[in-house]
């Protein structure tokens, strides 16, 4: 059955077959070889796939709502951080009384602000069960909210996009408050232990890495069959003529409605397992910013491909880690060029130029 | 002492109101040697004389009289040991700055050892500040009465009393006469006398003022043992009516000022989204640099503040068209260089002109840093217009108000009256047929566009003049302004007028009660929802291009 999933997409193949071989040697390879030897891989690398590994499930469920709905979402970003927050909540209650101010229950903002008592939203959040069922909860409620109410009453196109983006943008000014009880401007952090193993251990980053890995081609492989279901050529017809799949009888809001909330449960995951691997969340994961580089990572890779937006997230980090690490100044140059440059010159991404260059050569 | 006040007071009225040209030239030479004299014995004698002197010294004409007067209590009168010269001294790191009290002439610092306080007693301090606080009450200017009026309310006492209420019947300036009423009110609160008291609270209850506030609560009030401190039962009713008068009157205030500060916020979120409106409603372009094109505004007006550092003012009337060119032009090269190939493709449209905001604010932060930089605001925009004790309404915001109103009205001539306008509408309502009829669409595109980009940068002067600027100052308006005009309907530059006002208001309504932050997510929620209710905001356009 997974073979022929990909009867047409050899690439699709391709991609996850390199995944799966990255996230098997490098984890291996970090835990069985002593440092200094050439297979060597170093713990900053393994945390920095991880984190690679966390956008491109992030990546890849905005793909779902824009290449395949036409749903420019610019406020992905916000489900992402509602996920991390989630698992953030979790680590902070397995601190216990090993913070700074040693208070069993509260976390240390709490102890700091002069809270006497956790607030009820933070009951549950000491079970990992709980919480993992939160990380698909939160967003998704959140998404089937939003989205009924918005699909709907048939709020299309950029109009969507601006107040997807006033979503994320609202819920970045309610987490930077105190009074939200979220730990504010600083967000979560000084994390421990993630199911009573050290999170600093290089043993759990392998983990951490293999583990977002599989979730990653275990999305792929979902997202893909969904594609090829009927739904997701529903949804698909629905990018392309909006209109006349409604007069064909289909309930649009329906089906941009369960695509939507999926990929939002994705976009939860994905922020779920990025927050042990680097340690915080803070509000700016919410801030607009963030949501457009999703999208940019998405155009670059080409969307309406699912493995186009995992390269393309890759990629772009990867240049990212590069830049930054180099000159600092020039990131923003060379992001703000790549949304102009593959808008205009390059609408199918890196991978559709590549894409119509084997197609010429064939011919 | 009552007497002599009157007859001072009369004095006072022949030299100053009823001042004939002859008459004051005849008094010159005598009253200059009194002046001569009375400083003469200010500085040599006993401390009596030195009472004399000042008296003498508050009877002559003499302009110089105040201000030697002013700066013995202020402590700054000195005697020159080395010729015994009368001075006045201002404190310098070396020394003493000195101006010869006589005469007003510079005479250069010396050293603190060379001069010689002129001392006084307590008594003849308090002396003198009556004194002078009589003769400001008789200054050419009314600022100068009512800063000396309210000096005097602050310590009333029988003598000071007893000059206000004379000082009234001549004083024709309305709010120095109010302050002496109100002073004079407040005393005959205390007043044995039932009718005096009753007299006394209908002149204070017209007055709106904090002190009066405070008394007429005061005068309802019970004290320990359960009894009124205002023992007379009519008083009391009288207050109470009087209380509730003025309660409403505060309420009224506080609506007067919610509705002004409401307006202005309002005001800075039109100016913001009224090139937008332009861009996206007219033209339909989703331009995300919108932002970054007030940021480049408000750079305007900070460097040609830099340029010209000694005229604020002019800078700023300068900066303003300059704003606007610049704007305009960065907004024609986008256009021309990227948009132009996007039409019909509005969410491609929307990331590549995002691409342009990250570009534009970092060329900014390279060449001006990341840091703030705050522009200076000029005099005559500075500060508050106090219109009385409850209600204050700053200047800047004042005029934010009235720039964004006349920008409004001038935008909605040029589209309404000028031959671009008529063309920008033409393409808007259908473009091939503007087409058909020779409208160069692609020239009206790209003035449209600068148009819409110049009133951004217009903006921006405006918002200089209230926040820092910064690199990151088009982030924090970006999506304010898109949703002030969804809110009021694309393509409707009334709507957006209307939008921009009423959320500015409906924010400042919250804020008392839910905080700054919380107020604005508050509205953000409240417009997503109501864009799903009315898809098309609150006056949609109508006809065939809406679907299109």
């Amino acid at each position: 059955m997974i073979a022929n999933l990909f009867k047409n997409d050899k690439a699709m193949a391709f991609v996850l077959v390199i995944l799966a071989v990255i996230n098997l040697v490098v984890p291996l390879c970090n835990l069985i070889f002593a440092p200094g030897s050439p297979l060597y891989f170093s713990a900053y690398t393994v945390s920095l796939l991880g984190k690679y590994m966390t956008f491109a499930l992030l990546g890849m469920s905005l793909d779902l709502v824009w290449g395949y709905c036409g749903i420019l979402a610019l406020g992905h970003g916000a489900f992402f951080a509602l996920g991390g927050y989630a698992m953030g909540m979790y680590l902070m209650r397995q601190i216990g009384s090993r913070g700074v101010y040693g208070d069993p229950l509260l976390p240390d903002f709490m102890v700091f602000l002069d809270w006497k008592e956790l607030p009820w939203y933070w009951y549950g959040f000491d079970q990992f069960w709980f919480s993992a069922l939160m990380v698909l909860l939160v967003p998704g409620v959140l998404a089937f909210v939003f989205g009924w109410l918005a699909f709907r009453s048939r709020v299309t196109g950029v109009y969507l996009s601006i107040i997807t983006q006033a979503l994320t943008y609202a819920l970045m000014l309610a987490f930077f408050r105190n009074e939200m009880g979220f730990g504010g401007n600083n967000g979560l952090t000084d994390f421990k232990e993630i199911l009573g193993f050290n999170i600093q251990s290089d043993s759990v980053r392998a983990c951490l890495l293999m583990a977002s890995g599989m979730i990653l081609i275990l999305a792929l492989l979902i997202s893909r069959s969904i594609i090829n279901s009927k739904l997701g050529r529903v949804v698909t017809a629905i990018r392309d003529q909006e209109m006349r799949v409604r007069f064909l009888g289909y309930r649009v809001e329906i089906f941009k409605l369960w695509i939507f909330v999926f990929a939002a449960m994705l976009a939860g995951i994905a922020g779920a397992l990025y927050v042990p691997q680097v340690g915080i969340i803070n509000p700016s994961e919410f801030s607009p910013l963030n949501s457009l580089e999703i999208v940019i990572w998405v155009a670059i890779g080409g969307r309406g491909t699912l493995y186009g937006a995992v390269v393309g997230a890759v990629l772009v980090n990867y240049t990212k880690s590069l830049l930054t690490g180099w000159i600092p100044e020039i990131w923003l140059f060379f992001l703000g060029a790549a949304f102009i440059l593959v808008t205009v010159l390059l609408p199918d991404g890196v991978l559709g130029l590549w894409r119509r260059r084997l197609q010429e050569q064939k011919q | 002492m009552k007497s002599n006040c009157i007859r001072w007071c009369g004095w006072a009225m022949i030299g100053f109101i009823l001042m004939l040209p002859t008459l004051s030239i005849g008094q010159e030479g005598s009253s200059d040697v009194a002046f001569s004299a009375a400083v003469v014995n200010l500085k040599s004698g006993s401390m009596q004389e030195r009472g004399l002197a000042i008296e003498q010294l508050a009877g002559v004409q003499n302009p110089r009289a105040i201000v030697i007067l002013q700066a013995l209590l202020d402590g700054r009168l000195f005697k020159l040991k080395t010729d015994d010269k009368l001075v006045i001294g201002e404190e310098v790191d070396a020394g003493y700055q000195l101006i010869d009290a006589k005469s007003a002439e510079s005479l250069g610092t010396v050293d603190r050892s060379a001069t010689q306080k002129i001392t006084l007693t307590n008594s003849l301090r308090t002396s003198l500040r009556k004194i002078i606080g009589r003769l400001e009450l008789n200054d050419d200017d009314a600022g100068v009465r009512l800063a000396a009026v309210n000096v005097m309310g602050k310590s009333v006492d029988d003598e000071s009393l007893a000059l206000l209420q004379d000082h009234l019947s001549v004083e024709q300036d309305k709010s120095v006469q109010k302050a002496i009423k109100l002073i004079l009110g407040l005393e005959q609160l205390n007043s044995p006398d039932k009718a005096t008291r009753l007299a006394a609270i209908n002149l204070l209850k017209e007055q709106a003022n904090q002190n009066v506030v405070n008394r007429f609560n005061e005068l309802v009030e019970k004290d320990a043992e359960g009894n009124y401190l205002e023992t007379d039962s009519d008083v009391r009713n009288q207050v109470k009516t009087a209380l509730v008068k003025i309660n409403s009157q505060l309420q009224l205030y506080a609506a007067i000022e919610t509705l002004f500060f409401g307006l202005s916020l309002g005001a800075v979120l039109v100016l913001a989204a009224i090139g937008l409106a332009i861009t996206f409603g007219v033209m339909g372009v989703i331009n995300m640099a919108h932002g970054e094109l007030m940021m480049l505004g408000a750079y305007t007006t900070y460097v040609t503040q830099q340029l010209m550092p000694d005229q604020l003012g002019l800078s700023l009337v300068i900066a303003i068209p300059a704003a606007f060119i610049i704007s305009a032009l960065a907004g024609i090269i986008i256009e021309r260089g990227i948009i132009r190939f996007l039409y019909g493709r509005p969410l491609e449209t929307l990331l590549a002109t995002f691409g342009v905001s990250l570009f534009l604010q970092q060329t900014i932060r390279s060449i001006f840093s990341p840091l703030n930089r705050s522009v200076a605001t000029p005099e005559w925009m500075s500060g508050t217009l106090q219109i009385n004790d409850f209600l204050s309404l700053t200047w800047n915001h004042f005029y934010i108000l009235v720039f964004c109103l006349l920008v409004f009205v001038l935008l909605l001539q040029i589209l309404k009256r000028t031959r671009l306008g008529l063309e920008v509408r033409a393409v808007a309502q259908n473009r091939n047929m503007a087409k058909a009829m020779g409208i160069p669409t692609g020239r009206v595109d790209a003035l449209t566009f600068g148009l819409g980009s110049g009133v951004a940068g217009v903006a921006g002067v405006a918002i200089s003049q209230i926040t820092n600027v910064g690199p990151n100052l088009g982030q924090a308006y970006i999506v304010d302004s898109f949703m002030v005009v969804v809110f009021g309907g694309v393509g409707n530059l009334w709507g957006t007028l209307v939008a921009g006002f009423s959320l500015g208001i409906a924010n400042k309504l919250i804020e008392p009660y839910a905080g700054a932050v919380l107020a604005k997510i508050l509205v953000l929620v409240f417009i997503i929802l109501f864009i799903q209710k009315r898809p098309r905001g609150l006056f949609p356009q109508r006809g065939r291009a809406v679907e299109g």
